[in-house]
């Protein structure tokens, strides 16, 4: 009877485990979803900040109209007068998941507004990510490390700042897609099955669907296929998990209108057919091993190797060549600064101008992703021990994220589920080496304390000594089957792969390995301190720091809340007291907002794909008024929308991006220049900033009769008093800012307004005269 | 321009009138009118005591009211009640039923309305009688366009007689204004000022069809909220709640804003630099509402606030930007009301009784929704006052068949408009556990189908090479797994041959000792008996020729750790029988007590690793 129930316990413990970590699973899904509602709870559901109302606009475009209209949408709201197609230079992954998901809604009778659906769009993506990242750590190295990992990316700030409700981005969907494809690539690498292989194929689309960053997977992988391959593990598995990916995952992704043949034909992606030539060429070699005697095969190898040189060296020029003669001319700005961190800032001034592109300081490695820094190399030497395929592929994505992180701040995001997988080994093998030497030794702790009752039994010192050993293995029976559950399951995975040889392997270094009982129950004390400073730590972040929609902004002072809404104010008032074909410029950082919330027709917006145009708008807005006013109305412009914060001190306004427009004001048109507007280096507004500064339109739209709120015109973000106080509009007419000035928007003034004469022109662009006239063509492309 | 027109209209349309003969309708005549017209706000109210005497022979019960073409437009609202007989408590008595009527003979510029009176009067017989007429949209900005910093004057064109079809004996006209600041007023005999009134008349003897223009401009500073569009959506839930929405086109209808806006002027002097416009609007909903919001397109309008008594629910909402002349804004009103407060049930029919117009004091062009639960049936409406209406089906939460709507359109609606209406519709209980009821199969039958699915063998092909391994492999799976089990029960058994050699050493009973031996003996026999057939099975077995080797070497581990038990037990109980505990003996069992602690452990090891498979 007692046998019969052991072995029940046995299977029954093994269902518990299973039910466990389900619900485990359920609750981190809960938990990454939950933990991103600080931004609903604390102030609303609504878009943030920039691209996600551009996502948003996109998403509502395509359930109102279809698909069909979608891919052929022409947006004639934006880059006006050029227009944007949308259909075939947006990623459409997000659009489509989050249109596909109303659409089921709805269909259901569920009646969720578009927007809503946007809004937790995110957070759903981000439980699907939790769990992809469970499984592809169980992939590596088990379960109990897959729900770590899982738990620890469930709340990873670095993943929350782009994936809080609201945060209706391509990240959002984009992280989850990037472990899904890595985790099928790890299963198909383990299985050798065909069916993971395809799979992986249509998450690689997808991913390509979502984010220009799939060019990270398109890397990573043959990266490490050529790892294998050099570190000899070469198999049919990895023929299997790499070949279908390049040719499926190729032809899909050309099916994207945004990538098409770019799929091909740039040069971020030769690295994977390079590599794909390569393990044919491999496999081939495998091939006639096997066939021929060890002798021939030395004969076909000195062969080969002879022809195989001459093949390579041609295809390298081949490569070459290609690489020289692609529409990019090589790669990509972006891409480019990632290879080169000072590319951007030297050519691309646009690229620079975001600060998500800027390469992060040491803090925000502490911010985003906090403990994880200091798991992370306790992971990759677990890792290694045993190395298999699938930890070599870990080790190389945290390796090459951690490169890319240091690159640029956005790619933070990358690194964050690497961190968060190794830190999850790390704990994992962690806790299960600390109890294993506390399982160890608990028998003997209880040897210690009961022999008591055998002594007084009896003086016989054989029986006695028997019986002590025998209590002893019965103690260890005993603990062994209270505290079986972990280590067993820990082992179980272990040798799913690797297959039995790592398992013995396991269960001898389960004996070396035994910590003194002490300092192992002091370092699990210690591991749960970190992970609940972890959990403190990113439970404030995605409370106070992360969840600020930006379009809303709060602060608390003496009494109480206080509640600045001016974007949307100045949405409001754009979208509804305008009519409907008004242009409004305004510097490219609210052009999505414009057109998403006041639905007027933009110059540019956060799309920068045509920097001209851009420089256009900057060179307008650092022109004196005459000037900006042609410019503007050559542009059809009726409207100019500025952003000040130097009423209530927002430090993101137009006057501290103003160098930003100045720079690529500068880059087209020569004539604006960076040190007219710079005293000895030191860009000030105060009365020591130069004339040209002082004159240009941004100057002067900002700081519009602000001297009369306070009578000395004191700036709260620069902390000084401007340089020019009293002036007027000669071109431009008040029409509206918002309560606190946060927003200022300008009419153009009818032409039969302006004053006309040639004097006032000639002092508006005080240039060598013979060059005046080549000026006037070029600082107007529009005439 | 279009009230020069108008003033020329009516200068000519007055002549009209006193050069027609015009025809005796009956033979009443006003003894007394007393009209006040209120133009305090934008919404104008003309309440006009009337007496009127029956001076013919005949029986008269009908009376015609009689506006201007220009007034007639314009008016929302008009009621009558005759002030007979209840003294004081005018307001309660009951509203006369008027209709709009045509006589013969009487030019187009006119309109009549005819009241039926309470009872007809007969020769000098007299009665009171109280018209109230509103008026919306009749406050004419002038100049048209001001910039921020005027104020608003208006104005307004009445007559100071009362245009009547009858002979008016007397009368008085008062208009009360917001402010004493009057631009000008036209000035007639027995015309004056005072305060912030302007009285006109008394008037005596006057004929039938008099009419004298007159002509107010005033300052009025009032805020014109104007809603263009107003859909009031009430749908009802039986669950326990009454939701309404409101979504609110609000313009600002007063004189149209010039020149720009400058914060700088508003926020410095907002009462003078900015007079004419308004900034909040407060909304007086029912008490108990819950759930109240205010959001627009773009999200919730943070400049908001709300009171709650037990009496009453005032939430006090701001635009997001001050309201100037002709600007615009939209916004939703949202809040819950419970069910019991407002469906009540009377024979066998349930009824919705809920206040029509808008909670905000304005002038609207209303269009009003009510949705129904799915399943009700026989829907009838009774409403005070005439409006358009029609149903249609609305889908919502896992409806099926979609929720019956009643939609009711009334153009022109007035704050005395905010009357109740009832909706009356029968609808089943049961119906109401429709959707949890949906909510439950659907997930019933999800975990049925999953169920289902994972004990369903769904290979295509039954004899494809992967299918039959991996039925073997299941077979393999099970035998190891009996396997297993036979493993952990000869342990027990072993456990249990320690534990009685423990108990020998305690209690010294020999026989009870090698009872159990023998017993254990030949459990370990039988099991021995169970375990060939499945180790034949295993060896013969392709799929199992890893797992053979591992299941092997366990089975002669085990056969081992069996026997050196075996012999340790013999000799620790000769020992006992003998009496004999020699340090040879001891040394003995030392050794073989090793020997079965790794032996023991390297079971054990196997025994985790074949649990695996």
């Amino acid at each position: 009877m007692a046998e019969m129930e052991n072995a029940k316990g046995s299977t029954l413990r093994y269902a518990c485990g299973n039910v466990l970590s389900f619900f485990i699973l359920i609750l981190i899904g809960v938990l990454a979803f939950s933990i991103r509602l600080f931004s609903v709870i604390k102030y609303e559901s609504v878009i943030h900040e920039f691209d996600p109302y551009f996502n948003y606009r996109v998403t509502q475009f395509l359930t109102k109209n279809g698909i069909y209209d979608f891919w052929n949408w022409f947006d004639d709201r934006t880059w006006y007068p050029l227009g944007r197609v949308i259909g075939g230079t947006v990623y459409p992954g997000l659009t489509l998941t989050a249109g596909s998901l109303w659409w089921l809604l709805n269909s259901l009778n569920i009646p969720l507004s578009v927007e809503t659906v946007c809004v937790f769009t995110a957070p759903i993506f981000s439980a699907y990510a939790a769990w992809a990242t469970y499984l592809l750590t169980k992939e590596v190295k088990g379960t109990g490390a897959g729900l770590t990992a899982a738990v620890l990316l469930a709340m990873v700030p670095s993943y929350i700042s782009r994936s809080v409700a609201g945060s209706y981005d391509n990240e959002a969907v984009a992280i989850f897609a990037l472990i899904f494809t890595f985790y099928l690539y790890i299963k198909t690498l383990n299985t050798g099955s065909l069916f993971y292989a395809t799979l992986n194929a249509l998450a690689y689309f997808y991913m390509v669907c979502s984010w220009g960053g799939y060019t990270f997977i398109i890397n990573l992988i043959p990266m490490h296929v050529l790892l294998c391959i050099v570190t000899g593990r070469y198999s049919s598995r990895l023929y299997i998990a790499y070949a279908p990916l390049v040719v499926l995952g190729t032809l899909l992704a050309a099916l994207v209108p945004v990538v098409g043949f770019n799929a091909v034909m740039t040069s971020e992606h030769f690295a994977s057919f390079l590599v794909f030539i390569i393990l044919h060429v491999v496999a081939l070699v495998y091939y006639i091993k096997g066939i021929l005697s060890p002798k021939m095969f030395k004969v076909a190898v000195t062969l080969v190797v002879a022809v195989g040189v001459v093949v390579c060296c041609a295809m390298m020029a081949v490569l070459v060549a290609l690489v020289a003669s692609s529409p990019t001319k090589g790669w990509s700005g972006r891409s480019l600064s990632l290879l080169d961190p000072t590319y951007a800032s030297k050519y691309i001034p646009i690229i620079a101008s975001v600060s998500e592109h800027q390469p992060p300081t040491w803090p925000s490695y502490f911010m985003d992703i906090n403990v994880l820094a200091f798991l992370v190399p306790a992971g990759i030497i677990s890792c290694f021990l045993p190395l298999s395929d699938a930890s070599s592929f870990v080790v190389l994505y945290i390796v090459t994220s951690v490169y890319f992180s240091g690159v640029m701040v956005r790619l933070m995001l990358v690194l964050a589920p690497a961190a968060c997988i190794m830190s999850g080994i790390a704990l994992s093998e962690a806790f299960s080496v600390f109890t294993r030497s506390i399982k160890f030794q608990m028998p003997k702790l209880l040897d210690d304390s009961d022999p008591v009752p055998g002594d007084i039994a009896s003086a016989n010192s054989v029986v006695q000594s028997n019986q002590a050993k025998v209590e002893k293995h019965s103690a260890v029976d005993k603990s062994e089957g209270t505290l079986k559950e972990r280590p067993q399951k820990k082992s179980k995975k272990k040798e799913k792969e690797p297959l039995e040889k790592a398992s013995i392997k396991s269960q001898i270094e389960k004996k070396l390995l035994v910590l003194p009982l002490e300092s192992s129950v002091l370092a699990i004390l210690l591991l749960v301190l970190l992970g609940a400073f972890y959990v403190v730590h990113c439970v404030w972040a995605a409370a106070e720091a992360y969840s600020a929609p930006s379009i809303v902004l709060t602060s608390h002072n003496h009494d109480g809340l206080h509640v600045f809404d001016d974007f949307r104010e100045a949405y409001a008032w754009l979208s509804h007291n305008t009519e409907v074909d008004d242009k409004v410029a305004s510097w490219w950082d609210y052009g999505y907002q414009t057109t998403a919330m006041a639905n007027r027709t933009v110059i540019v917006d956060n799309n920068t794909w045509n920097n001209t145009h851009i420089a256009t708008v900057g060179t307008a807005m650092s022109s004196p008024e005459k000037a900006a006013w042609e410019i503007f109305n050559s542009l059809d412009v009726k409207y100019v929308l500025v952003v000040f914060g130097g009423l209530v001190g927002y430090p993101s306004d137009d006057i501290n991006k103003f160098l930003w427009m100045v720079r690529i004001g500068g880059g087209v048109f020569p004539h604006i220049k960076e040190p007219d507007y710079l005293r000895d280096g030191q860009y000030r507004i105060d009365s020591q900033a130069t004339p040209t500064m002082l004159n240009c339109l941004m100057y002067k739209l900002s700081y519009y009769r602000f001297v009369e709120t306070d009578g000395k015109g004191f700036d709260r973000v620069r902390r000084t008093e401007i340089g020019k106080k009293y002036f007027k509009l000669s071109h431009f007419e008040e029409v509206f800012t918002t309560h606190h000035w946060m927003v200022r928007i300008y009419k153009l003034k009818p032409p039969k307004n302006r004053i006309r004469g040639k004097t006032k022109k000639s002092k508006s662009s005080p240039k060598t005269s013979a060059s005046k006239k080549d000026d006037r063509v070029k600082k107007n492309p529009w005439r | 321009m279009e009230t020069r027109f108008a003033l020329f209209f009516f200068f000519f349309f007055f002549l009209l009138i006193a050069l027609l003969s015009t025809p005796v309708f009956s033979d009443l005549v006003i003894t007394k009118v007393d009209r006040k017209i209120d133009l305090t706000s934008h919404i104008v109210r003309i309440s006009s005591s009337l007496k009127v005497e029956n001076a013919g022979p005949d029986v008269v019960s009908q009376l015609l009211l009689t506006f201007p073409e220009y007034q007639a437009k314009k008016l929302a609202y008009l009621t009558a009640s005759s002030a007979e007989g209840k003294g004081k408590s005018k307001g309660s008595s009951a509203n006369l039923p008027v209709e709009v009527v045509q006589p013969e003979g009487v030019p187009p510029a006119l309109t009549f309305y005819s009241v039926s009176l309470p009872r007809g009067l007969g020769k000098g017989e007299s009665l009171n009688l109280d018209v109230f007429a509103v008026l919306t949209h009749s406050l004419q900005p002038f100049p048209e366009e001001i910039t921020q910093a005027d104020v608003q004057l208006v104005l307004f064109q009445d007559s100071a007689h009362y245009l009547s079809p009858y002979e008016v004996k007397a009368q008085v006209l008062s208009i009360k204004l917001p402010s004493p600041r009057v631009e000008s007023f036209t000035k007639i005999q027995n015309t004056k000022l005072v305060d912030s009134e302007i009285k006109y008349g008394p008037y005596e003897n006057l004929p039938a069809f008099s009419y004298s223009p007159i002509i107010v401009h005033y300052e009025n500073n009032r805020p014109f909220a104007v809603a263009t569009e107003l859909l009031r959506e009430i749908e009802i839930s039986h669950w326990g709640n009454v939701q309404i929405t409101e979504h609110y086109k609000l313009e600002h209808g007063g004189a149209r804003t010039k020149g720009g806006f400058s914060r700088i002027d508003y926020q410095a002097r907002p009462n003078v630099r900015g007079a004419s416009s308004f900034r909040r609007l407060i909304v007086k909903l029912p008490p108990r509402a819950h759930s109240v919001y205010y959001r627009d397109e773009i999200g919730n309008v943070s400049t908001s606030h709300l009171w709650a008594d037990s009496r009453k629910t005032e939430l006090e909402i701001e635009p997001r930007y001050p309201m100037f002349g002709g600007w615009k804004t939209f916004f939703t009103v949202g809040y819950g009301l419970p069910l019991h407060d407002y469906l009540f049930e009377s024979d066998g029919k349930r009824f919705l009784n809920v206040s029509f117009g808008s909670p905000i004091a304005e002038v609207v062009v209303d269009n009003l929704l009510v949705v129904l639960p799915e399943g009700s049936k026989d829907i009838s409406v009774s409403v005070p006052f005439s409006v358009k209406q029609w149903e249609e089906v609305k889908y919502s939460h896992l409806d099926i068949s979609g929720r019956p709507v009643v939609v009711l359109e009334k153009k022109n609606a007035v704050p005395e408009h905010n009357s109740h209406f009832q909706v009356y519709y029968k609808f089943n209980s049961f119906s109401m556990l429709r959707e949890p009821l949906m909510l439950i199969s659907g997930f019933f039958f999800l975990f049925v189908s999953c169920i289902i699915y994972m004990h369903a063998d769904l290979s295509i092909s039954k004899s494809s090479a992967s299918y039959l391994a991996k039925l073997q492999w299941y077979e393999v799976q099970a035998t190891v797994q009996k396997l297993h089990e036979i493993m952990v029960r000869c342990l027990t058994v072993h456990d249990k041959l320690e534990a009685s050699l423990r108990d020998l050493s305690r209690t010294g009973d020999v026989q009870a000792c090698k009872a159990m031996r023998k017993a254990a003996d030949s459990l370990l026999k039988d099991l021995s008996k169970d375990l060939k057939p499945l180790l034949v099975f295993l060896q013969s077995s392709l799929q199992a020729a890893q797992i053979y080797q591992k299941v092997e070497e366990l089975v002669v581990k085990e056969k081992e750790l069996q026997e050196k038990l075996m012999s340790k037990h013999t000799m620790v109980v000769d020992a006992y029988e003998k009496k004999s505990a020699g340090r040879e003996l001891e040394n003995r069992i030392a050794a073989l007590q090793q020997k079965l602690t790794t032996l023991r452990q390297e079971v054990d090891d196997l025994i985790d690793v074949i649990d695996e498979i």
